[in-house]
């Protein structure tokens, strides 16, 4: 089944084509890796997804519904989740606030049992404390559980971003270099991580990362762009050795600029 | 049996805060003998600024819930004060006139009137934060800045639009409308703010509030204030919650100028001029952002501190120690005096997890 199509999407600022005709179709249950130079209109491609750009052309279709032209807020409501290569959790908060946000949409109680605290109130936030709780054992991340989210290590951030998108409950998970700024231990544990919480939710994932290792580790299936176009898209071994992606990352000698 | 249980389970959550406010008020009816077993120290003068610090109070935690919790930044919350304090005068002085009424109803009249002006003024945060919460920072500043100039000026000029709504016919309603007397102020409101009323008020607005800020609504808006992107991909519909945060905190702020006009028993347009939305900017900074502890205590040491001063006849220097006193604070401490802490029989209790 296919979960997310894109359709010649576009994405222009200005005179600059950070993204032209985009196309793909990610099926349920992939794991899929968007890598490219820097620059390439990779994270692009994600904020025109999660509706935090419109495109400027083309369509964006989930689970057969064409949520281009959603807020954010929607898409995210629909089941599509992301994290962000800077980190953007809500530093002043708990971690558990943090992952108890990402519940909010699904809560039911109104404004007025807000302020009366009556039993509707209770029931639910002990049920989300609850449910919050759960997910960060499986990350780890329960012994911190009081802390400001802002004092937790690099590495822990990175981890409670991506339990924090879990907790919106998606269908399918954006991760904008998850492994950025990671040493290499703490990468080979995300990428265990990573599979685990797929099988564990039966997630798809569509993932942007630079570290190499990590994406070809994980990765099904793979797509390249440079300069907003996409030039390659293939199984890891295909990827590798596909003369363009070379190209794109390496140069090209002038004589191999002939023959292609 | 139902309702027992559900007054002690309230009882049980609230006990705390009811101990310690019904003990403050103790000590102030002790003090301005009403119970006779203390000297009086405070005469009605002490007692009226001390309902101006409980009005503050209203205004800085309600100012609070848009500039510390929201994240957003609004300049003209004296406009909504403004809005609050002639409703609720228009109805208790121009429309019924609540001076002549027995106790009760006179009550009822005026806690409605309270009602009434709070509803306008969130009526008009929600018309102007329609429109404008899609801004951020300073252009919302500016734009919440005219928008209290806006209101001052459309109450100075009342006589105006009475003469012409005279004009295009509408006699009864220009009538209504001249006895607002803009720029000569509306005098001969009736003293309605009682202290035991303002202090309930007071107590309950601070504890709705509260309750707001730590429910997943307020959660929505704290989410809001530490990443507004992110709190959007968690799918909360930001512009929604702020509009939410400003309506209510502008219903807080129009309550706190109907109980301000009752205890001055004369408002002007200028009394809510720039230099007062100013005020609870200073209340709210020295506070703290995001702490309504400190909201409640800026508010009310910098309310009394000025008149302190002219009680011990430092009258000359009160305009020096005051600023003098809030340099020094925002050097030493920015985060204002509780950060964003809080007394902990402020924060609700949390079932434990583990």
């Amino acid at each position: 089944m296919v979960l997310l199509e894109l359709k010649d999407m576009c994405c222009y600022f200005g005179g600059l084509k950070a993204v032209e005709k985009f196309n793909t179709k990610i099926e349920k249950g992939e794991l899929v890796g968007l890598i490219g130079p820097n620059g390439a209109g990779k994270t692009t491609v994600f904020n025109v997804i999660t509706g935090i750009y419109p495109p400027t052309s083309g369509e964006i279709f989930f689970q057969g519904e064409n949520i281009g032209e959603l807020p954010s807020h929607k898409i995210t409501q629909k089941g599509i989740v992301r994290t962000f290569q800077n980190i953007r959790i809500f530093p002043a908060l708990t971690v558990l606030e943090n992952i108890i946000i990402a519940y909010h949409f699904r809560t039911h109680y109104s404004i007025f049992s807000g302020i009366l605290r009556d039993d509707n109130y209770h029931q639910e936030e002990e049920e989300m404390s609850k449910r919050a709780m759960e997910l960060l054992r499986l990350f780890n991340l329960h012994t911190y559980y009081m802390n400001p989210a802002g004092s937790l290590p690099y590495g822990e951030q990175r981890k409670l971003e991506i339990a924090r998108a879990l907790a919106t409950e998606p269908n399918i998970v954006l991760l904008d270099e998850p492994a950025a700024g990671m040493n290499p231990y703490e990468t080979i544990k995300l990428m265990e991580l990573i599979k685990h919480i797929k099988e564990k939710y039966d997630l798809t994932i569509f993932l942007i990362e630079h570290h190499m290792q990590f994406v070809m580790g994980i990765c099904e299936r793979i797509m390249v762009m440079d300069f907003g176009i996409q030039i390659a898209e293939g199984t890891p071994q295909e990827i590798q050795k596909n003369p363009k992606v070379i190209g794109a990352y390496l140069g090209v000698e002038k004589k191999d600029v002939k023959n292609s | 049996m139902k309702i027992i249980k559900k007054i002690f389970n309230l009882i049980k959550e609230y006990y705390k805060f009811i101990l310690i406010t019904a003990l403050i008020y103790l000590l102030f009816e002790i003090f301005n003998g009403s119970i006779p077993i203390a000297p009086r120290l405070l005469t009605r003068y002490y007692m009226q600024i001390l309902m101006f610090a409980l009005i503050n109070i209203i205004m800085t935690v309600s100012l609070n819930l848009i500039n510390g919790f929201t994240g957003q930044f609004s300049i003209g919350h004296a406009g909504f004060m403004c809005i609050g304090a002639y409703t609720s005068a228009y109805f208790t002085t121009i429309l019924f006139n609540a001076a002549k009424m027995a106790y009760f109803p006179q009550l009822a009249l005026f806690i409605f009137s309270l009602i009434i002006g709070g509803l306008m003024a969130a009526f008009a945060g929600y018309l102007i934060g329609l429109p404008t919460l899609k801004l951020k920072g300073d252009y919302l500043a500016i734009v919440t800045l005219a928008f209290g100039e806006v209101i001052r000026s459309i109450v100075r000029s009342s006589d105006e639009i009475a003469a012409f709504l005279n004009q295009i016919g509408l006699v009864r309603f220009s009538e209504t409308i001249a006895k607002i007397s803009g720029p000569r102020g509306l005098s001969t409101i009736p003293n309605l703010s009682k202290f035991w009323l303002v202090y309930l008020i007071t107590i309950l607005s601070v504890i709705i509030m509260r309750n707001f800020i730590y429910s997943t609504h307020g959660r929505a808006c704290l989410s809001i204030r530490e990443n507004d992107v992110a709190a959007e991909t968690m799918g909360i519909d930001t512009t929604r919650y702020k509009i939410i945060a400003f309506s209510l905190s502008a219903f807080f702020a129009g309550v706190g100028g109907g109980l301000f006009a009752h205890v001055l028993r004369f408002i002007h347009p200028d009394n809510f001029s720039f230099i007062k939305s100013i005020d609870y900017l200073i209340y709210l900074y020295a506070g703290g952002m995001g702490s309504i502890t400190g909201s409640i205590l800026a508010a009310t040491g910098l309310t009394i501190l000025p008149e302190f001063l002219r009680i011990i006849n430092f009258q000359q220097w009160r305009m020096v120690i005051y600023p003098l006193l809030l340099i020094i604070l925002m050097l030493r401490k920015p985060s204002g005096i509780f950060g964003n802490r809080e007394f902990s029989f402020l924060i609700p209790k949390r079932k434990e997890v583990n």
